[in-house]
């Protein structure tokens, strides 16, 4: 597999306003994402995981060291279309990324600005509609859909533009229950199907349970890599940090501590219900 | 009770009228609205108010709702025909009140006239609003101003702005609902007391409001640049305005109705 983002040596600094000292969010970032990972970004609010997210497509630029994606620094402004159409990004509020007031004009957004032949757009935003889930809904008006809708709408309107790689900052974040399952389908679906790369930014840590590397961030450095079995056992370390395994673990590690040895690497209630199942029989 | 505001006022429809290219329906406005001042009598106001008439009935939009939109131009209208009746002094003397109040005939065709122009002004210019969605009546704005490029009038970046105006107008009514709701909540009266005191009230409204905006307005632009927008450089359109059969014969009847008025003008009708 290859590299699909590298960041090197990564430093970023919030500039300062007039007397103000900037404020550092990165010193030495060193992360890799392969291509076709699905790759789940974890941590508190303020230890600049949007921070990072806005590097992934020259959004921001490094004060030091340095953000590769397919090879090309995004410090280069005559390789940014190319860095923008391989990256695309998905916010947190659906109200505030929707352009157009009709969905399908949303989602040919992004391929009219890459100046596309006329045909091929309507046939990228049909695709990209059918994708998601929301073909139906292509004549509708945004603001009249619900939020998980909203969410994939903006979820098409990036794949219209064929990306390589999806950053999505917090997109469940405003999002009910059923919103959440909609948009998180959508995202796996994409990851599995179409080996589109997917950087998802959360504070769900069921969500993150879904991809296949979790990266813990704790101000500004990172503070566990690994699968998610890996990083969700070490229970005291992301309760150190603000952060909780999600609740099967949670539940083994109480009994555990209640001195119970049980696992801490079942992630869903099934398999958490099938290993305290033949605890008890034993 | 914000979100019964209609702007627009689009009536969605699949007539011949809503089929048309939006720039036709722009220049056949224009057209109408030139013919329409160069109509001088009875018999040229006469053929207007047909061709009006006849497009309504084609649109399928019902005259109620052309009816209701006049509502709040009945002030205008009378206003414009007591000024034309009482003050012009044109031919034969109808009525005359002790040398103070007089009409005159000049004075009351000019009356009528007046009204009647600027009914058939007002109705002409709800067809096409009422006919065209905002996403089309901007698309052919931006197409017809196009050559207006040359001259470095920012016609694409100007008719994106009225595209996410008209994006942004019903989530703002909502926030702002959401935010009256809140300041009521915590004791807000935005229905007593005299005008200055309600008016006053409205600035915990206001300030949130534009907060959220420009808040909003930012996280836009980051959307907008992450999907690869630089401006109207470059940049193609999913759906291509396409002048077809119809479109032609309204410009026909545009060009036979303003020949047919000058005509009648030229002989003193």
């Amino acid at each position: 597999m290859s590299e699909m983002i590298v960041t090197e040596h990564l430093a970023y600094t919030y500039p300062g306003m007039d007397d103000m000292p900037g404020i550092a969010v990165f010193k030495d970032l060193n992360l890799t994402i392969e291509e076709g990972s699905f790759v789940a970004i974890l941590g508190m609010n303020g230890c600049g995981k949007s921070t990072l997210a806005k590097h992934f497509n020259s959004i921001l630029l490094p004060s030091g060291g340095r953000v590769l994606v397919s090879g090309i620094d995004t410090a280069n402004e005559e390789r940014l279309m190319v860095i923008r159409r391989s990256v695309g990004m998905v916010f947190q509020n659906p109200d505030n990324q929707i352009v157009a007031n009709v969905v399908e004009e949303d989602v040919a957004f992004g391929p009219e600005n890459l100046g596309i032949a006329s045909p091929e757009i309507r046939n990228r935003v049909d695709k990209a509609l059918k994708q998601v889930g929301m073909y139906d809904y292509r004549e509708h008006a945004p603001h009249l859909l619900s939020g998980g809708q909203k969410q994939r709408i903006a979820i098409a309107g990036v794949i219209a533009m064929e990306p390589k790689c999806i950053v999505l900052d917090e997109p469940t974040a405003m999002l009910d229950p059923r919103g959440r399952r909609e948009v998180m389908d959508t995202i796996r679906r994409l990851n599995r199907e179409k080996g589109i790369t997917v950087i998802l930014i959360t504070h769900h840590m069921d969500e993150a349970a879904q991809a296949g590397r979790v990266v813990v961030m704790h101000k500004g450095s990172i503070a566990a890599d690994g699968t998610p079995e890996e990083v969700f056992s070490q229970v005291e370390l992301l309760h150190s940090i603000g952060l909780a395994a999600p609740d099967s673990v949670e539940l083994c590690w109480q009994l555990k501590m209640a001195g119970y040895d049980l696992p801490l690497d079942k992630l869903t209630p099934k398999d958490c219900a099938q290993t305290l199942k033949d605890w008890l029989m034993n | 009770m914000l979100k019964d505001i209609t702007l627009g006022q689009y009536f969605p429809g699949n007539s011949p009228i809503h089929r048309l290219d939006p720039r036709t329906k722009l220049i056949m406005l224009v057209v109408y609205i030139v013919a329409l001042f160069l109509a001088k009598s009875w018999v040229s106001y006469a053929v207007m108010l047909v061709f009006l008439l006849t497009a309504i009935k084609i649109s399928t939009i019902p005259p109620k709702s052309i009816l209701r939109g006049m509502k709040p131009l009945v002030m205008i209208l009378v206003f414009t025909g007591v000024l034309n009746l009482f003050f012009t002094r044109d031919g034969r003397t109808l009525v005359n009140i002790a040398d103070f109040i007089i009409i005159t005939e000049g004075g009351l065709t000019r009356a009528v006239f007046m009204m009647a122009r600027i009914l058939m002004l007002i109705t002409g210019t709800f067809l096409l609003t009422y006919t065209t969605s905002p996403i089309s009546l901007t698309d052919g704005l931006e197409a017809l101003l196009n050559p207006l490029k040359k001259l470095h009038v920012p016609v694409h970046e100007l008719s994106m702005m009225m595209c996410i105006a008209l994006r942004f107008i019903p989530t703002l009514i909502e926030e702002t609902d959401k935010i009256m709701s809140a300041q009521k909540a915590r004791g807000a009266d935005f229905e007593n007391g005299s005008l200055m005191e309600r008016a006053r009230a409205l600035i915990p409204i206001l300030v949130p409001l534009f907060i959220g905006a420009f808040r909003r307005a930012d996280e836009l632009a980051t959307a907008m640049e992450c999907r690869c927008y630089q401006g109207g450089e470059g940049r193609t359109k999913m759906k291509l305005l396409r002048y077809r059969r119809n479109d032609m014969v309204t410009f026909g009847i545009g060009i036979v109705l303003t020949v047919l008025v000058i005509v009648l003008a030229s002989f003193g009708l």
